[in-house]
């Protein structure tokens, strides 16, 4: 579902050369939930925008659902959805069902399909109490869930989640994991999930992927992860181990 | 394409519809600021008959052309520009996520539909000069052919315009010479400018066919500065070059795109 090939981006800043991320291969099979760790700046949501189109690659390759995002970016959207906890994809102004409809629109998704769809999305994400309010109105959970019902209302294959827990409180954050383990077993949905809450991994992720110094540093089961530092007993002090390189 | 656009341009008119009092002011300014325009053609005309050998109508002929085009791409088009807010913020992500051009979805970016009074505007100087001037009716039928060609070409520069902040993030006012600046430039007889600039706007950033060349056709005019009569209907040709070079130069921006940190 999801391939990278050595694929490296860099950025320019002033003279010098940015390595964001470099020589960079995973795959990411359909139906897998795989955590995506890594310290700030490791390299995580240009690897992220690297496989919605957003970036293109500098080298190497990358393929989701079969097809080069940068080249073809807007045929990808119909079978990716994406969710940004530090920025929303909804409009501003508009009351959230409107923001839906205009998605129903965009993404041309039949009218039948997305009526059961956003029941649907409505029920288990509860958004019914703020369909009708202005997203600027919104407090920070509802936001996220709304973004979340937005990101998946054309029920695409993969789902691309970069911090979408950030800044929530404990009962939104387990609202959120629970809908997000639910649509990966029920519905095949493959999710990748960047997070610096490490509940978050505990709780969902088969699968984790460390990346750090723009470069895989880990990548096999959460017991596997566990078993690189034998004695310790949490995720949090395996985690910091392997950032910290002792 | 059409519908998707009409439909984003609806969507931010409701948006806006959230500020009313904006909106009101916004729309009274917009047509104070436009009519502006035609009187300082008219101060100019108060005291001389004849601007570049062009008499008041024919000015306010090829104001009118020029000024169509330039408001309705203004309209339609401009919001593209925004592109500088969004590549440094990086909110251009999210536009880059959906199954739709980004260039549509910029174009329509804060569409405000109070633009459309300037369109007005320029259309009532227009129609004023076609029926003052009695102009020859086998000629007028250029005068389409200009407005859409001038939208074309307006459009091409806003497009390369917003293409060149992926590379001048800084420079959103350099590029705004290119665009306001060709519309004030359009707005008057090209005689009026030295022979060095009329050959630049001919030759490679083609603005004389926005309104210059077709208008000396529909107006009977020889050229001032003696360019052979097949050039008058170059305007089609010169546009759809104008046009592939912006969708290569948008096509590259993109692909330049950096986003920022997290």
């Amino acid at each position: 579902m999801i391939e990278l090939d050595r694929a490296g981006r860099s950025f320019k800043v002033r003279r010098n050369v940015v390595h964001a991320v470099r020589d960079l291969s995973f795959r990411v099979a359909p139906g897998e939930f795989v955590g995506y760790l890594g310290p700030n700046g490791a390299g995580k949501s240009t690897t992220i925008k690297m496989l919605c189109g957003i970036l293109t690659p500098t080298t190497g390759s990358v393929r989701v659902a079969g097809l080069d995002p940068s080249r073809r970016r807007t045929t990808l959207a119909r079978r990716i959805g994406v969710v940004f906890g530090q920025r929303t994809t909804l409009w501003w102004d508009l009351p959230l069902k409107d923001s839906f409809e205009l998605i129903r629109h965009l993404y041309r998704v039949e009218r039948a399909d997305f009526a059961t769809r956003l029941a649907e999305l409505t029920e288990t994400l509860d958004l019914g109490e703020f369909l009708r309010t202005p997203v600027r109105q919104l407090s920070l959970g509802q936001r996220m869930r709304g973004d979340l019902a937005a990101a998946l209302l054309h029920a695409p294959d993969v789902l691309v989640l970069d911090e979408p827990t950030i800044g929530l409180d404990v009962v939104s954050k387990a609202g959120i994991r629970d809908f997000l383990q639910r649509l990966n077993t029920e519905r095949g949905t493959t999710v990748l999930l960047t997070t610096h809450d490490l509940g978050d991994i505990e709780r969902l992720c088969r699968r984790v992927m460390l990346i750090d110094h723009g470069q895989l540093a880990f990548d096999g089961t959460l017991d596997d992860l566990m078993a690189t530092a034998p004695g310790q007993s949490s995720i949090e002090e395996v985690v910091t181990r392997l950032y910290t390189g002792t | 394409m059409v519908r998707t656009y009409a439909l984003l341009m609806w969507t931010w008119t409701r948006a806006a519809a959230a500020y009313p009092a904006s909106f009101a002011l916004m729309t009274v300014l917009g047509v104070f600021v436009a009519a502006m325009d035609v009187g300082v053609i008219l101060i100019i005309f108060a005291n001389t008959t004849t601007l570049g050998g062009f008499s008041r109508d024919e000015v306010l002929f090829l104001y009118g052309t020029s000024a169509v085009a330039f408001t309705i791409c203004d309209t339609f088009v401009s919001n593209i520009d925004r592109v500088s807010e969004h590549i440094k913020a990086g909110t251009l992500d999210t536009f880059l996520i959906r199954p739709v051009s980004a260039w549509i979805q910029l174009a329509t970016d804060r569409f405000v539909a109070n633009r459309l009074g300037r369109v007005l505007q320029a259309g009532a100087v227009l129609g004023y000069a076609v029926v003052a001037l009695s102009l020859d009716w086998g000629r007028a039928w250029m005068i389409p052919v200009m407005v859409i060609t001038g939208i074309v070409i307006f459009a091409a520069l806003w497009t390369i315009a917003g293409a060149a902040q992926f590379v001048l993030t800084d420079a959103p006012e350099v590029v705004n010479t290119f665009t306001y600046g060709s519309s004030t430039l359009t707005q008057y007889p090209l005689s009026i400018y030295a022979r060095d600039l009329v050959s630049g706007v001919t030759y490679v950033l083609p603005l004389a066919f926005v309104n210059w060349q077709p208008g000396l056709y529909v107006l009977g005019r020889d050229d001032p500065f003696g360019t052979p009569g097949f050039m008058r209907f170059l305007g089609p040709a010169a546009a759809l070059v104008l046009a592939l070079v912006a969708a290569l130069a948008w096509r590259q921006g993109i692909r330049h795109y950096r986003s920022t940190g997290s």
